[in-house]
């Protein structure tokens, strides 16, 4: 499993610039780690207004059981949103909170 | 939970005096509204043409008392109530089984029992995960069994329960097929003085117990998850050598007068419809398709066609989130007014704040076209992907290449397993959904919904109606139905952007279509690529095996190829020997969801063959850095020009797109051996192949490759080159003057 290296915050920084990408190789890798979590506690998104509001949530990891919903992280930006959810797993993969603002 | 309002319609395609019911469910409104629209564009995005509708004054306008209508997901057969049943004192229930959630507590394998009442007997799988047996008298007399070791998923068992009246010795054998260290075979016994409960009008049920006592199966409960083979009644208690004589018939002649049932479960085999081989014929049917024509514990590998060997495939595969119909009531009826325009409906339902649509389409008065050109909707392709758990599941991320982001009917999907699953899940023991019904809400085939196969689709209506194209709708089921008859007369059939799966009745259609001078546009990409198979007696279902190969959420399992509904074998087109490439040039190639890119014409597209194509468009013009899904004209899906898949060698590669991102990956059946450079940033096989050629008798056909072509054709205003190229297209291929034959 790829490492991920806490000292590259300029591939943080990388991401945040452009969420949706394309993504330098070594970005890339990152997110292959961070998409390849388990389902359980995964944080991802809930869109609760199309187009317009999305909410911190985490995967139940088994169908049926609540989606659990962070109702304090809401963003009328998905670049915003994305940007929350990377940093969630930055931290929930290396321990360690992403010094990046 | 917030208010919801879900519906359905009996029918998806209906022409001008026929009439089309729907069936409606809310939560937490009192009344709706009730209107009929035509669908333009679904899509009501921020950089889209914007939703739009048109209403269709009807009869149907007004507001409806809102009602919650249930849906009792899990499969099961039931047998109507029999004498012979009722009148058991005495009685051996077996049967083979493979548990395949075993883990799961109460899961009924077979009983005439009342579950609130504990009435009758059964043999069930408890919350420890063995078997167990019971007898209950209704009056609160009860005598449970249980085998004492759990059992393991996957695995073949012979279960049995026998009970005597005269000495009340209860017994339960719980025997492996499977035998290794800690896993043997396992006979346990009591006595009790209780008796069978005698109730004249109960079902006897395979894979639930009875929760109402109803006589037609009313509510049930406990469903089953696994397979369950050669399940036999007897009206004695048998001992071992019995039960084992009894398996796998003929029944001996010792026992079979005590024989009051043995189902074939091999029997009726393409039919909901269950065939005991007993001279009692207690037959039954099965509620929620479960799986039939899947191996059986005597399966040995030798057949792989259910067919050839029904001996080996007497098992049905029950699964707790089978759901075929859920049997609404209807809330009201739409006769289909004359005059009304051909193309996609809904009924579009209001309720504070609460917005539904219910889709339907609406064809030309029988005999009649009123267009030049017909839009065949994938409606066999949206039922493949009814109600997905995309954002919920593994995939969704891996090849989206971003984060999931779910929407509001994701999480309500979540939220209620009940409105079953698409062909892209699984179910609860993790076997593939090879059955998908639209006799239930199907949350995804709506306007404002996924940019994908419905809505997706309405960006081209929009195109359609923005350029003043006339055009006539056809779903699949029609296509399937009719045959060529549906589309010979019309100049040009084009397809949506996702046609991904066919029968062989719709192919054949279609190759007849073009052998007659037909012209043929592929909108779209990974097209005709899903052999699937509609059931021949019940509406609105359809079937699919995921075999050999392809990309694909699950796989089918060893010898299961083959296609319950019909026998035909199922999987890829492709294995076959109908490879797309026969049926439009071009077959799919790669995939990848995170950003599109642009085609770049070839040498091709200058030969007089197909220059028109190009009428307005420059030579060195990128065509379509542009578009709603991925900000390009190639992407999502792509298909490549492959002759030796069957790509016409005199076909005319036009334009081809390039410089797609890694996300994009060569699929699978494309690779032999996997090799580390197979993402678009690194292999060529990585494109869409826009194709042109001739057909006999002056036809043509044109494909695009890519499923992101339509979400291209609003940009700017619809004044761009994928509209004109799409418009040059269109309009010559509504033209009857023939194509001639290239010299």
């Amino acid at each position: 499993m790829y490492p991920i290296d806490t000292s590259r915050t300029d591939l943080a920084r990388e991401f945040k610039k452009n969420p949706f990408g394309p993504h330098s190789a070594e970005l890339q890798r990152i997110l292959n780690r961070m998409r390849w979590e388990p389902l359980k506690g995964k944080f991802v998104l809930v869109c609760t207004k199309p187009h317009k509001e999305w909410i911190l949530a985490e995967l139940p990891g088994e169908r049926g059981k609540p989606i659990t919903m962070h109702h304090d992280q809401v963003f009328t930006s998905l670049a915003d949103a994305e940007w929350v959810v990377f940093k969630r797993r930055w931290k929930r993969i290396t321990g360690q909170e992403l010094a990046v603002d | 939970m917030a208010g919801f309002i879900t519906g359905y319609s009996d029918r998806i395609s209906v022409r001008p005096g026929e009439t089309i019911k729907f069936m409606v469910s809310t939560q937490g409104v009192e009344s709706y509204d009730a209107t009929i629209v035509r669908v333009i564009c679904g899509d009501d995005g921020p950089q889209s043409p914007g939703y739009k509708v048109e209403p269709l004054k009807t009869s149907v306008d007004g507001r409806y008392k809102a009602r919650f209508q249930s849906i009792h997901a899990g499969s099961y057969a039931i047998m109507p109530p029999s004498p012979l049943i009722d009148g058991l004192t005495s009685f051996t229930a077996q049967a083979m089984v493979m548990p395949t959630l075993p883990a799961k507590p109460w899961q009924v394998v077979m009983g005439k029992w009342v579950e609130p009442s504990e009435c009758g007997f059964v043999v069930y799988i408890d919350d420890k995960g063995q078997f167990c047996t019971g007898i209950g008298d209704g009056k609160g007399g009860t005598c449970f069994l249980r085998s004492g070791r759990p059992v393991h998923a996957g695995r073949w068992y012979l279960v049995a329960a026998a009970f005597d009246v005269a000495s009340g010795t209860l017994r339960l054998w719980q025997e492996p097929q499977d035998v290794y260290p800690g896993h043997d075979a396992v006979a346990v016994e009591t006595t009790t003085k209780v008796r069978v409960g005698a109730r004249a009008d109960l079902p006897f049920l395979i894979g639930a117990w009875s929760e109402d006592g109803r006589a037609d199966g009313g509510t049930v409960g406990a469903h089953f998850n696994g397979r369950i083979d050669d399940p036999i009644l007897s009206r004695r208690a048998l001992d071992r050598a019995g039960i084992l004589a009894l398996r796998h018939g003929p029944l001996p002649r010792t026992i079979a007068p005590d024989v009051v049932a043995a189902w074939d479960f091999a029997a009726d085999m393409m039919s909901d419809r269950i065939r005991d081989a007993s001279p009692n014929r207690l037959d039954g049917r099965l509620v929620n398709l479960p799986t039939r024509a899947v191996r059986d514990s005597l399966w040995t590998g030798e057949a792989l066609d259910w067919k050839q060997a029904p001996g080996h495939y007497g098992a049905i595969h029950f699964h707790d989130s089978d759901l075929y119909d859920c049997g609404w009531q209807a809330d009201f009826t739409l006769t289909v007014p004359a005059g009304a325009r051909s193309g996609f409906y809904a009924a579009r339902l209001f309720a504070d704040g609460i917005e539904e649509h219910i889709p339907f389409w609406i064809r030309p008065p029988a005999g009649t076209t009123t267009a030049k050109l017909c839009f065949l909707v994938s409606t066999a392709s949206y039922m493949a992907y009814a109600n997905p758990h995309f954002g919920t599941g593994r995939y969704s991320e891996l090849i989206g290449g971003a984060f999931s982001v779910l929407t509001r009917a994701d999480v309500f999907l979540n939220n209620h397993p009940e409105y079953g699953l698409s062909c892209y899940d699984m179910h609860s023991d993790g076997s593939g959904v090879s059955i998908t019904s639209r006799l239930r809400p199907i949350l995804n085939m709506r306007p404002r919904g996924p940019l994908w196969e419905y809505n997706a689709d309405t960006h081209v209506t929009d195109w359609l109606e923005a350029r003043g194209i006339a055009y006539d709708v056809l779903t699949d089921e029609d296509l399937h139905t009719e045959g060529v008859a549906a589309i010979a007369p019309y100049a040009c059939v084009m397809t949506g952007t996702h046609p991904e799966y066919d029968t062989k009745e719709m192919l054949d259609a279609l190759d007849a279509y073009k052998e007659r001078g037909g012209r043929f546009i592929y909108l779209g990409a990974n097209g005709f690529y899903w052999r699937v198979a509609y059931h021949r007696e019940l509406p609105g279902v359809m079937e699919l095996r995921r075999a050999e190969d392809g990309s694909r959420a699950w796989a089918a399992e060893p010898g299961e190829y083959y296609m319950s509904f019909t026998g035909e074998y199922g999987g890829m087109w492709r294995r076959s020997g109908r490879p797309p490439q026969r049926m439009a040039g071009t077959g799919f190639v790669a995939q990848g969801f995170d950003l599109s890119s642009y085609y770049r014409r070839l040498p091709a597209s200058h030969d007089p063959r197909a220059a028109w194509i190009f009428d307005g468009v420059g030579a060195d013009e990128r065509i379509g850095d542009f578009g709603i899904l991925g900000g390009g004209a190639a992407g999502w899906e792509l298909d490549w020009y492959d002759v030796t898949n069957g790509s016409p060698p005199h076909a005319l590669v036009v334009a081809r797109s390039e410089g797609h991102t890694a996300n994009y990956q060569v699929v699978n059946e494309e690779v032999l051996f996997n090799y580390p450079f197979l993402g678009g940033d690194a292999n060529d096989m990585v494109r869409a192949d826009m194709v042109f050629y001739e057909t006999s008798k002056g036809g043509a056909v044109f494909s695009t490759s890519s499923i992101a072509w339509g979400g291209a054709l609003f940009h700017n205003r619809y004044d761009n080159n994928v509209s004109c190229i799409t418009e040059n297209v269109v309009r010559r291929f509504c033209d009857p003057t023939p194509f001639p034959p290239p010299r």
